[in-house]
């Protein structure tokens, strides 16, 4: 890599610093993106893109992003899993992009669950 | 899967759920001999030689939510389409090693899509693992160590959003640079 990548690198590494002194920081939302065989085949990694995007644009620092493999209902791929700290697991099942904008702007931001979009509430079972 | 580094993305999830620290990704673009060949090594768990001989079958998966695992047959049948072959190399405790060559003009080759979108989602997913992918094209190369960017970065993880922003932004620009393959 070259030179002046680690050097922008460098101050990615003091901003963030900077920030966090300043913020507290917790956790409050993991978002995982089913992203097994089925799950990619789909979509789930324009899905994933989507919400990275989001998350960078309204500035959150309290929102992880992870992923998953498959649990078993692959016909209902790209899936996504809501956990708001304190709240029950929401699985949203057959994201796309503009679906996945909408669960941020909505449910991970504001709290109000998308409804027409949901699989299933609770914890899933995974292996 | 419609891109390359759509099965890239699939093998690796195979990787780290056989417990790899270290994953390497070789992307290598030959053009004069016409060739492409995509290699995923890792130092997981490995597979002993019944579990091997069964990868390839569609019907055959270590999970138990399902009962099927397409990940390593779709990638065989991606290569032998596009005038290629596949193999798959394992033991047990020393890892695996998956290679896919292409005919990189067959017309039935899938584009190699967005590698960025790639790395980024394996590092959003699994920041404890590292990743050291090489992409050659003939004499060119760029290299993307994820080792090299952990230490530099300290204490600030490789998944905080602007960091991966940056990795993004260096796999295009990389890439683009050596003049890979779409």
């Amino acid at each position: 890599m070259a030179k002046l990548k680690i050097e922008d690198l460098k101050k990615i590494k003091e901003r963030i610093h900077a920030e966090n002194a300043l913020r507290e920081g917790d956790r409050r939302v993991k978002v995982t993106v089913h992203m097994g065989t089925c799950g990619i085949a789909a979509g789930a990694r324009e899905v994933m893109n989507a919400l990275m995007a989001e998350i960078e644009e309204a500035k959150v620092a309290d929102v992880v992003v992870t992923t998953s493999g498959c649990m078993g209902l692959c016909s209902r791929e790209p899936e996504v899993t809501i956990e708001i700290i304190g709240q029950e697991p929401i699985v949203y099942e057959y994201m796309n992009t503009n679906k996945m904008r909408q669960v941020f702007k909505r449910h991970i931001l504001n709290g109000e669950v998308q409804t027409p979009f949901v699989l299933a509430r609770g914890r899933e079972k995974r292996d | 899967m419609e891109e390359l580094s759509m099965h890239v993305l699939d093998i690796v999830e195979n990787s780290t759920r056989a417990g790899a620290a270290l994953v390497e990704i070789v992307i290598a673009e030959d053009r004069a001999a016409d060739r492409l060949t995509i290699e995923i090594i890792d130092d997981g768990e490995g597979m002993g030689e019944d579990i091997l001989k069964s990868a390839l079958d569609p019907f055959y998966t270590t999970k138990t939510v399902r009962r099927i695992g397409l990940g390593l047959p779709l990638l065989a049948h991606a290569a032998e389409t596009a005038g290629g072959a596949f193999s798959i190399e394992s033991e047990k405790g020393s890892g695996t090693r998956v290679t896919a060559h292409f005919s990189l003009s067959h017309i039935d080759r899938q584009p190699l899509g967005n590698m960025a979108d790639t790395m980024v989602t394996l590092l959003a997913g699994y920041p404890a693992v590292d990743f050291l992918y090489t992409h050659r094209t003939g004499e060119r190369k760029f290299v993307l160590d994820t080792r090299e960017l952990k230490e530099e970065l300290e204490d600030v993880p490789i998944n905080t959003p602007e960091v991966l922003r940056f990795i993004r932004t260096t796999v295009v620009e990389g890439l683009k640079e050596i003049g890979a393959a779409d």
